[in-house]
């Protein structure tokens, strides 16, 4: 039907690329493994079974190549490997390893797809296949979208697993005993007699042997260490103060910097004048990079003092000066010659529409930053045969051929030792940074030099999440929801974004409509399309990307339609839900905040559903109205991964995903006024602090077929449910980020 | 200039105006305080200053001189933990974590002033610092039960 005509029209990022992929490669090179990396770099009695298992006379590592920007990803790679393994915590190394194709992201073929998350068809499931095809031969390693479990669960559980059962062929060679009277735990190899073998002491045997081919998996209820709690392998190091971050990166020689680049992004540094920086104490160099100026110091305060201390004379904007401009040109895009795509047009809304519009109204998400804890930084050492980059950043193997293009090495010759982040949201999967410590060490080679932003430097150099516009018009019929006709206007994401990583993007972006066109309900007319605004100030994925806006716009206009029919929000929505995973994760959230009961003088309760990364969300928000304010009581959430890794670090990032959620659509914008962001530092945008905190309540459900992350889909459902919560306590309708230009929070 | 950090002398030579903060990071290599905002908006940079938390962002060296400083490093070490970072464990509190040594400290200043706090006194305490990934409620409940155990003995 509609989906096979829809995909013919449709290119997609990973369309255009699988078809370069396919011509340059050839089909073959996709069922290929590649080679394992680990193996070129074996020590004397070390043995690798697979990119992810090195086990030597000393030690054991495991490779972990998912970045943590703190969502615990490095301690959940380790557990799915040491599950298999039998190799408890403690009984190991964890290493983000060095970048390589064989740690392509297998699990981001489902968002450059365009088919629902829910679609498990024929087509959907081969137009992914395809799509997987494609970031494999682009050896796209990212850690982003969600998928780092749903790339990790099998491919690392089958790499402790073939590591399991090669140690048990090494111990079966040396002590004779046949390899199915064998067993394993706790880091060894167990003979009949109960005597332990650990895996060390069989490395350099193991190093001769092949590694088993196919190997079974543990079914759910021979785990055991997926799905319990686990102590986080990071969490004693970051409540100590002893975890390393990159910006605590130090070494013999290193010399601290600090920059300025214009303020206006993109925009030309036309001149500068150098003469009171120079004589400070502490500068050793004042080097001009791209669009900016940096000060090269023996301390990254002195640094900072003299970059400050230089007269620049920056370029004008790329993009209208005045943030008034930006909205025209969004509000301007509703055309045909900018329709980027129609991503759903079931049953026929123009006839649903002119039998009665029953709402018309018009929502608005701003330009947000980033700004985790931790400031961009990178320390970069070049000398003639290589360059070595500290820094944590999300997309590594871009890296290297960035920093290599401005240091004249090839790619393989830039040595990535990626960091523990504190924090990202989607800011380091940008490369400015690292670029610009690039530009400088280079021109001080044999020096490694620490990069380190200002917070203020970080906020004008934000790319943040892009503006946009929704128009909605909704049709009720018999107190029932019939119809939505819902249009988004904004700039494209993947575009600038993609742009500045040099990944091949092609065709209509996905994040314009997603969170609005992929919800799973069976509306008898629902007409989605998207319009892409052209190129504005530069934006980038912001935690939950398309979906942190769109959520907002889709849920609270399906709210508005709800109320204007006179049906109960939570009914109304479970019984237009055509997805039974989805309806029981609503079903959750209602039994668990009782919804439907008696509410004191002054509350309103909100429910919100959104699907992003192909996990079903739901939550409901308690307010009170308390003359002095709305005050957020009380959040109750439902999501649905398919397989809950950890229980305790779900809980903390779904709690984590809906204050981001809520404080960010309360208190944060970027707008620009001469080009330049008027926020600089987080008093102006600080998402939420612990006294407007609500309690949270978390349940994680298990329906689905899928592995699925949990990073970002607790928060796009914030926004709505809030929306729609303070509606029900004051009758106010929120319709634009930041509610709090509109409503005073308390 | 001499400063007195976690119980031990150390002579630095420095300007006056240079915030603590680059101090601790930078000549003495304590790494554990981080730069967040430098501006008193976030709280990663706190520290104890003769017992009491300050952001060390904003604390010229000179102001401090023969002043006791305390670190995160100084609260406690990885054998040998102060409460509140055995209650932070035990609640998993961080994710990122940047911002978690800075929110211990506030939060022994606060336990330190303020033994018993009430959840009020907990919210306008820690409110001081940020958290970005969002842990509030395992920092309010670490912190909790921490005066849970100090009350009870």
């Amino acid at each position: 039907m509609g989906r096979i005509r829809t995909i013919a029209r449709r290119t997609f990022l990973i369309g255009s690329a699988a078809v370069l992929g396919g011509v340059a490669f050839g089909v073959w090179r996709v069922r290929t493994p590649y080679p394992n990396p680990l193996a070129d770099r074996l020590e004397a009695g070390e043995a690798s079974f697979n990119p992810w298992v090195l086990i030597g006379p000393e030690k054991i590592t495991l490779i972990t190549p998912h970045a943590d920007k703190g969502q615990g990803v490095a301690s959940a790679q380790a557990a799915l490997i040491a599950d298999e393994l039998d190799l408890e915590f403690g009984q190991f190394e964890i290493s983000f390893g060095q970048p390589d194709r064989a740690y392509w992201n297998r699990g981001a073929a489902d968002e450059g797809v365009p088919f629902m998350a829910t679609d498990d068809g024929m087509i959907a499931g081969a137009a992914r296949s395809v799509a997987g095809g494609a970031i494999k031969l682009l050896g796209l390693m990212m850690t982003g979208g969600s998928t780092a479990m749903t790339d990790s669960f099998d491919k690392l559980r089958e790499a402790g697993a073939v590591a399991r059962e090669t140690l048990k062929l090494a111990a079966a060679q040396q002590t004779g005993i046949p390899v199915d009277r064998l067993a394993t735990g706790e880091g060894a190899v167990l003979l009949p007699d109960g005597t332990r073998l650990p895996y060390t002491a069989l490395a350099a045997t193991a190093a001769g042997i092949e590694p088993v081919g196919a190997v079974r998996l543990r079914s759910p209820r021979e785990w055991r260490l997926i799905g319990k709690p686990m102590q986080r392998l990071d969490m004693a190091a970051k409540c100590t103060g002893t975890m390393r971050y990159g910006i605590d990166i130090s070494m013999d020689g290193m010399l601290h910097a600090a920059i300025r680049t214009n303020p206006r992004q993109g925009g030309a540094l036309l001149g500068f004048d150098a003469s009171a920086a120079r004589g400070m104490r502490g500068v050793r160099e004042i080097v001009e990079v791209t669009g900016g100026v940096a000060v090269v110091a023996d301390n990254s305060w002195r640094a900072q003092q003299a970059v400050q201390a230089i007269a620049c004379d920056w370029g004008p904007a790329p993009y209208p000066a005045a943030q008034a401009d930006h909205w025209a040109e969004v509000a301007a895009s509703f055309t045909e010659e900018r329709r980027d795509s129609t991503w759903r047009d079931d049953g026929d809304i123009d006839k649903a529409l002119a039998a009665g519009t029953a709402v018309e109204a018009e929502y608005r998400a701003p330009y947000v930053a980033h700004q985790p804890m931790e400031p961009l930084n990178a320390t970069v050492l070049v000398t003639g045969e290589a360059v070595d980059v500290w820094c944590g950043q999300q997309i590594a193997r871009q890296l290297q051929q960035i920093v290599g293009k401005v240091t004249g090495h090839k790619a393989d010759a830039v040595r990535f030792h990626n960091q523990f982040m504190g924090g990202s949201f989607g800011h380091r999967l940008e490369f400015d940074f690292v670029r610009q410590a690039a530009e400088i060490a280079n021109k001080m080679r044999g020096t490694p030099v620490k990069l380190t932003y200002t917070r203020e430097e970080d906020f004008a150099h934000d790319y943040p999440r892009p503006l946009g516009i929704a128009r909605g018009r909704g049709a009720v019929t018999d107190g029932r929801v019939t119809g939505i006709d819902l249009e988004i206007a904004a700039p494209s994401v993947m575009a600038s974004q993609m742009g500045r990583a040099g990944i091949p993007m092609g065709g209509p972006d996905a994040q314009i409509a997603a969170g609005a066109w992929n919800n799973p309900y069976d509306l008898p007319h629902y007409r989605m399309r998207a319009y892409r605004v052209p190129k504005l100030a530069p934006v980038s994925s912001w935690r939950s990307v398309g979906a942190s806006a769109n959520g907002l716009f889709f849920d609270s206009f399906l709210d508005e339609v709800i109320h204007a029919a006179g049906a109960d929000p939570m009914e109304e929505r479970i019984r237009l839900m055509g997805h039974d995973v989805s309806r029981k994760v609503l079903e959750a959230v209602a039994e668990m905040s009782s919804w439907g009961g008696e509410l004191a003088p002054g509350k309103g309760r909100g429910v919100a559903f959104v699907e992003s990364f192909g996990v079903p969300c739901a939550e409901v928000v308690e307010v009170t109205d308390t003359g002095q304010g709305i005050r957020i009581d009380k959040v109750w959430v439902a999501a649905d991964v398919g397989t809950v890794i950890d229980p305790v670090n779900f809980e903390n990032l779904v709690q984590g995903g809906v204050i981001f959620g809520l404080g960010h659509a309360i208190n944060s914008e970027i707008t620009y006024a001469d080009g330049i962001a008027q926020q600089t530092n987080y008093p102006d945008a600080e998402g939420m602090r612990l006294y407007q905190c609500p309690e949270i309540f978390v349940r994680g459900l298990e329906n689905g077929s899928k592995v699925r992350g949990i990073g970002e889909p607790p928060v796009p459902p914030a926004a709505p449910a809030l929306a729609n919560a303070v509606f029900a306590a004051t009758g106010q309708r929120l319709r634009e980020m930041p509610f709090g230009r509109f409503m005073r929070f308390v | 200039m001499k400063l007195i950090v976690n119980g031990a002398p150390r002579e630095i030579d420095v300007e006056p105006d240079m915030p603590l903060l680059w101090v601790l990071r930078d000549e003495l290599g304590l790494t554990g305080t981080k730069y967040g905002c430098g501006v008193a908006a976030c709280g990663a940079c706190t520290v104890h200053v003769d017992g009491e938390a300050v952001f060390s962002c904003v604390t010229p060296a000179g102001d401090v001189e023969g002043a006791e400083i305390t670190t995160i490093e100084g609260l406690g070490q990885p054998g040998a933990l102060h409460a509140l970072q055995a209650a932070w464990i035990e609640h998993q509190v961080a994710q990122c974590g940047y911002c978690q040594s800075g929110q211990i400290m506030r939060a022994a200043d606060l336990l330190a002033q303020t033994p018993d706090p009430s959840d009020d006194e907990i919210d306008d305490a820690l409110s001081a610092n940020l958290c970005r990934c969002g842990t509030y409620p395992r920092i309010r409940a670490a912190v909790k039960s921490v005066a849970r155990t100090m009350r009870e003995g």
